[in-house]
């Protein structure tokens, strides 16, 4: 089944754009980059719901529009709720007649961490349980950016943020990030898989895998944000590629709950330093006094990357 | 000399901090979220916690907790979060647990225009919950009153065991005015009640008293808080002699105190042919067109609620008795002039609106004078 797919970028080239130019998305920002690789890889008609957040404020300042494609905002928690309504919706047109049986239709929420990991956690939960077919797509950028740079479940433990400031009380965020991919796959639903732009063939192969499967489906990307992540706006990729040779960020997929394969292993796995060095978030971590919290982290990378390969292993 | 100068929700923050509230469950919303990031560096300092929440549900529902473990505490949204919050807020009434809800009101409805004032929240703050219930909410018109306001919500809510709602808006929060917390030192902080009856003694909701003391959940108090309809001793009772008695002192608890709870300053109104009536930042607009219409020889008043709800009408019945006209300036489409044209009569009251996210000018209440 992998290998049967293949991401043509001289097909791509051809299509037309969905979400189109002059957002108002910083240069740099990953998300409009990961939003057209998705968009590009799916040939149907799409209809996508979009939770507040950077990507809903940025394509849509008034009178403009940016989607070139059916797009409705729900409010911050309620992406994966609307899009199931959209969806029961056109079944029943299809079922009226209303519309052709044939006709497929991809339907998509868009949500960032904040509206996927936190606010929104059980409406998503409960669109799976439900099984509508549709995709979920979390634009990773580990903290709620459009309103400050605040903490969320995906902020990775020792980050700065507004709300977990690193100083002499705490060195940054003290918990670890919430298994977000992870508790996704354990609904058992036919598709979920952790991607980054930088491996857009990667990605592309994971969107056009994902709409296949009859039902619902949960993807995690990786999107950094130069303002949130104190990064400069030209190492967007550089800085998710590496992201993934540290094992920091694994690419990988899980089917029906319980098939894992990793779809990129590092020839060399570089520590995972190397990646907080390219951010200023995580500048207060090579202070002498907080060597013990890279450690821990390095061992936390460490244990959940041979957990996965484990999980792999297991599956085959 | 020099002077600082500090925005509305950083005020808040100090006034918290100064009430003594060491608790603070939240999460982040436009333009609230500098009252979250304060807290998340000044709680720890002072052996507080803050806890940013998954959402305002939680985050109210975690404040509420706090508070019965016995510290003062709080949260801070705009428009969306507190919707999310009111059933908490609900809860938060009927089961008497003092706490203070800010909201730093952006334009609605739902995400509506999160970097813009708006006064939209008045009649949310008032029954945005289900089921009659008493509640307190202040207004404040600028940056110390955010902080003189804030330490009063705190004061309220342990002094009725109720939740206090601070309904600023978007241009008293981020306004930044010369401010010294110093000169306010006399300000007085009321504490949490106490009780000097032995547990076995102890009713969470005795119907002898108006306000029962809370006394916090590790104390050694064995007793039961619910969102049901309850008891003296806070258990589940669908017994009319109960819960009569219990609708009768929690309304009580706030009308009898009106006088107290419901403050205001007034100017000028005593020969005044029209009076204005504002709050929050529209009321800075109203000071200016009151003084430019008395230039121009119009008798005016004014009356700056800092207390909208509960209404206190008996009073504005009386202030406004002897004007022709009344205006009332709000960023909403008339919210409080509904309260205001309950009391004084359709016929008296002129409203003057706008939201489209500015504030409302000087001129256009000025206007509004000229032709009452």
């Amino acid at each position: 089944m992998t290998d049967r797919i293949r991401v043509n970028l001289r097909d791509i080239v051809n299509n037309e754009e969905r979400l189109v130019p002059g957002h108002r998305l910083c240069g740099g920002c990953g998300e409009p980059t990961i939003v057209r690789q998705i968009l590009h890889a799916i040939d149907t008609p799409v209809v996508l719901s979009t939770a507040t957040g950077c990507l809903e404020v940025s394509t849509s300042v008034f009178p403009y529009t940016s989607w070139n494609v059916p797009w409705i905002h729900s409010a911050f928690e309620n992406a994966a709720t609307t899009i199931s309504g959209a969806e029961a919706a056109y079944k029943a047109l299809k079922r009226r007649g209303n519309l052709p049986v044939d006709e497929e239709i991809t339907f998509i929420a868009f949500g960032g961490d904040g509206a996927s990991y936190d606010i929104g956690f059980q409406f998503i939960s409960g669109a799976l349980e439900r099984g509508h077919k549709f995709l979920y797509v979390c634009l990773n950028n580990e903290a709620y950016m459009n309103t400050g740079i605040q903490r969320s479940s995906a902020t990775p433990r020792g980050a700065h943020t507004t709300t977990s400031p690193a100083g002499e009380v705490i060195p940054g965020k003290v918990q670890w990030r919430k298994p977000f991919t992870r508790i996704m796959a354990a609904h058992d639903i036919p598709y979920v898989a952790q991607a980054a732009p930088h491996n857009y063939r990667d990605l592309m192969r994971k969107v056009k895998k994902a709409v296949a499967v009859d039902g619902p489906a949960v993807l995690n990307i990786l999107a950094p944000c130069p303002r949130g992540w104190r990064h400069a706006s030209d190492q967007t990729m550089a800085i998710t590629k590496l992201a993934a040779d540290t094992c920091y960020w694994p690419l990988y997929e899980v089917e029906n709950g319980h098939k894992f394969t990793v779809n990129y292993k590092p020839r060399e796995k570089q520590p995972v330093a190397e990646w907080f060095k390219t951010q200023g978030r995580f500048r207060h971590l090579f202070r002498p006094a907080n060597e013990w919290l890279l450690e821990e982290i390095q061992a936390k990378v460490d244990e959940e990357w041979a957990q996965l390969l484990h999980d792999e292993e297991c599956s085959s | 000399m020099t002077v600082t100068l500090m925005q509305g929700n950083a005020a808040c923050v100090e006034g918290a901090l100064r009430a003594g509230c060491r608790f603070f469950g939240g999460y982040p919303i436009t333009p609230s979220s500098e009252i979250a990031e304060l807290l998340s560096r000044r709680l720890p300092v002072v052996g507080g916690r803050f806890i940013q929440m998954e959402d305002e549900i939680a985050s109210l529902a975690a404040v509420i907790g706090a508070s019965v473990g016995g510290l003062k505490a709080m949260t801070a949204t705009s428009g969306p979060g507190f919707s999310l919050m009111q059933e908490n807020l609900g809860y938060a009434a009927a089961a008497e647990i003092p706490c203070v809800i800010v909201d730093v009101q952006r334009g609605g409805p739902s995400t509506g225009l999160p970097t813009a004032p708006s006064q939209g929240d008045v009649m949310q703050a008032r029954w945005g919950t289900h089921g009659d219930h008493p509640i307190i909410a202040l207004c404040p018109t600028s940056v110390a009153e955010t902080y003189t306001l804030t330490i009063e919500a705190f004061n309220l809510s342990e002094d009725y065991r109720t939740p206090v709602i601070l309904l600023m808006d978007e241009v008293i929060g981020h306004m930044r005015e010369a401010f010294d917390p110093d000169r306010y030192g006399d300000i007085e902080v009321v504490d949490r009640m106490t009780t000097d009856v032995p547990p076995e003694w102890y009713f969470p909701y005795d119907e002898t008293r108006a306000v029962p003391p809370l006394v916090s959940f590790g104390e050694g108090f064995r007793y039961h808080i619910t969102g049901l309809l309850h008891d003296q001793a806070g258990f589940p009772t669908y017994r009319q002699d109960e819960i009569e008695p219990w609708w009768q002192r929690v309304f009580a608890k706030i009308n009898d105190n009106l006088d107290r709870i419901f403050m205001y300053d007034e100017d000028g109104i005593e020969d005044a042919r029209t009076i204005v009536i504002a709050y929050g930042s529209t009321a800075r607009s109203a000071v200016h067109a009151v003084q430019l219409a008395r230039r121009r020889r119009y008798k005016v008043g004014l009356i700056t609620l800092k207390t909208i709800w509960p209404f206190h009408e008996a009073l504005i019945e009386e202030l406004a008795a002897g004007a022709h006209r009344v205006i009332v300036p709000e960023m909403n489409l008339g919210q409080l002039a509904l309260e205001i044209e309950r009391v004084l009569g359709r016929a008296k009251v002129r409203r003057v609106n706008r939201v489209d996210g500015e504030l409302i000018a000087p001129r256009q209440i000025l206007e509004a004078i000229e032709v009452a």
